[in-house]
């Protein structure tokens, strides 16, 4: 039998005030238990789908349901199933981290003795229980995104939504949030994430939508986006600088530094032609790595085809 | 047995009403306390010595308290929840209440609730340093009560639709200044309409507050100059449309969803 999904969004459509049409009926399915990217440009449309998602903004027309419930018909239990992690901070900044994760507990109808418990558990969690009895405003600002993700746990919702959760966050605090966000998803939490570092949801999530000016431009598994990518980069590190790289056709080579080289190649290209020329050219390559930007370079063309002819779908 | 989900919700909000107000008692409590000791001072005793029994067998001191504590009953009420639910609004933490499964109903009764504690609050000791300048013989308990617990649910509401409206700090303070403070100083508080000639007296009628301070006069006295079922009439058909209104305007997301 087919697991009901963690979110199935329905032709979902949403027109300002202001006759902005930010989302222009789109349909997407995530299976519970996946880390789903929901990636797009700046006003592609992710925060207005996230805000109606979080009943936060009113939907036109359509409809989204979360695990089974519809989030237009059974809004309060839909709620209860989901745990949203926004863009912008939105606690009170005068009052207490522990009050904030025990009142947010409170709204969701969980007692206040389990809602404490819960509390220390979480900052405890996100290294925060330190300051969870001082005013919210005086911690920094990766203090303050980690806050709204231990906020978002207190209803341990079966799905969480973290929209840019570390726009302005330093790495280190960064990779303690994927750590933390993967043990939740790794523990049965259905993940849906939303971020500019493509490096991130590129390691992290199984399966991706891509969204632009409204429309959903790219549904599939990261691995069969990845594999949409005809073309890779390497990074040749070199042991001296060298004057000029070798002419190997269906190879292009820019020169970063004097000690390190570029290659754009096919997939399907012969590594060893290459190391073979390098030699012959005299050029000793310390070390070779991949480029870690293959999602990038797939996200730029898949939003650059969009704008060039809208509506149709490009890998 | 476990408490109801919603309960739970509603204690949330009424709890962190209470904490703010008692966190910021100087802003919250203090203020109504020495202007109404003024009012006393200068218009109780300086002023209304002067004037006498503004009704037979009642002294101007006398007349003034119900109206004085009905004036902060009414100001308390209505700013709490105006200042909390706008800054909810701007500081965008009322996100978290919007994203909860909680119902409008109980947002609603939560900070209605806040409010009014402080408007109770506050009508206590508005009443205890009315003690220091006469003495206060309880007319009829049940009539002050309620009295005081339907207008300060009545303003809060109207605070309440307020801070759903306003967009900038301004709005929140307009309302006040130029309807609020108008209306209570033309309610009665310190004079008789019956004192007032033709058309101003059956103006002075199309004033909600006037029905209110009367009907908490005569809970105190035991003298009013409109009928209580009137009064009660006014105080929970307001009650009843304010709520029908901050509940849709909740529902509807007016102010608070895109």
């Amino acid at each position: 039998m087919t697991p009901i999904p963690a979110l199935d969004v329905v032709e979902l459509k949403k027109t300002y005030a202001n006759g902005v049409e930010a989302l222009k009926g789109i349909s997407l399915t995530v299976q519970p238990g996946d880390f789903f990217a929901l990636l797009g440009p700046n006003g592609a449309g992710k925060s207005t789908l996230i805000g109606i998602l979080s009943s936060l903004v009113n939907a036109t027309s359509g409809d989204a349901k979360i695990f089974g419930v519809s989030i237009r018909e059974q809004r309060s239990e839909a709620m209860r199933l989901i745990g949203l992690v926004p863009q912008e901070l939105n606690f009170n900044m005068f009052e207490k981290p522990f009050d904030i994760c025990v009142n947010q507990a409170g709204f969701y109808g969980i007692p206040r003795a389990e809602a404490a418990v819960r509390a220390e558990k979480y900052l405890k969690q996100l290294v925060l229980w330190d300051k969870a009895f001082g005013v919210a405003r005086a911690m920094s600002g990766g203090m303050k995104r980690r806050l709204m993700i231990a906020r978002a746990m207190m209803s341990e919702p079966r799905l969480l939504i973290l929209d840019e959760p570390t726009a302005g966050v330093d790495i280190e605090i960064r990779r303690s949030m994927w750590k933390f966000v993967s043990a939740i998803n790794a523990a049965g939490t259905t993940v849906i994430l939303t971020t500019h570092y493509l490096e991130e949801a590129e390691q992290l999530c199984r399966n991706i939508a891509i969204i632009d000016k409204g429309r959903i431009i790219e549904n599939t598994s990261m691995r069969t986006l990845l594999s949409k990518l005809d073309i890779e980069t390497f990074v040749f590190d070199l042991v001296q600088p060298a004057a000029n790289p070798p002419d190997i056709p269906g190879v292009r080579f820019t020169k970063i530094d004097d000690l390190t080289l570029e290659a754009e190649m096919a997939r399907n290209h012969d590594l060893n032609s290459i190391f073979a020329s390098l030699t012959a050219h005299g050029i000793a390559v310390r070390s070779m790595r991949n480029k870690a930007n293959r999602l990038e370079e797939l996200f730029v063309r898949l939003v650059d085809a969009g704008n060039a002819a809208p509506g149709k779908v490009a890998a | 047995m476990s408490t109801h989900p919603n309960l739970i919700a509603f204690t949330t909000i009424t709890r962190r009403e209470i904490v703010r107000i008692l966190r910021i008692w100087p802003q919250t409590l203090l203020p109504s306390a020495i202007t109404m000791t003024l009012y006393f001072v200068i218009f109780g005793k300086m002023v209304g010595s002067r004037i006498g029994d503004i009704v037979p067998g009642v002294g101007y001191i006398d007349f003034i308290v119900p109206g004085l504590i009905m004036m902060a009953v009414i100001t308390n009420s209505y700013g709490n929840i105006s200042s909390s639910f706008f800054g909810a609004k701007i500081g965008r933490h009322v996100e978290e209440m919007l994203a909860s499964p909680m119902p409008s109903w109980v947002i609603l009764t939560g900070y209605v609730t806040g409010s009014v504690l402080r408007g109770l609050l506050v009508a206590v000791i508005v009443l205890l340093i009315s003690l220091f300048f006469t003495r206060i013989h309880l007319y009829h308990p049940l009539i002050t009560f309620s009295t005081v617990l339907l207008t300060s649910i009545v303003f809060s509401l109207a605070g309440f639709v307020n801070a759903v409206y306003a967009k900038k700090f301004d709005d929140i303070a307009l309302v006040p200044t130029f309807v609020l403070t108008p209306l209570t100083y033309l309610g009665g508080v310190f004079y008789s309409v019956n004192q007032l000639g033709t058309p101003w007296r059956q103006i002075s009628h199309a004033n909600p507050i006037l029905y209110m301070v009367n009907a908490f006069r005569y809970g105190l006295l035991g003298i009013s100059e409109i009928s209580m079922g009137v009064a009660y009439g006014v105080m929970v058909g307001f009650a009843v449309v304010l709520t029908a209104v901050g509940l849709t305007l909740l529902d509807r997301g007016v102010g608070l969803r895109s």
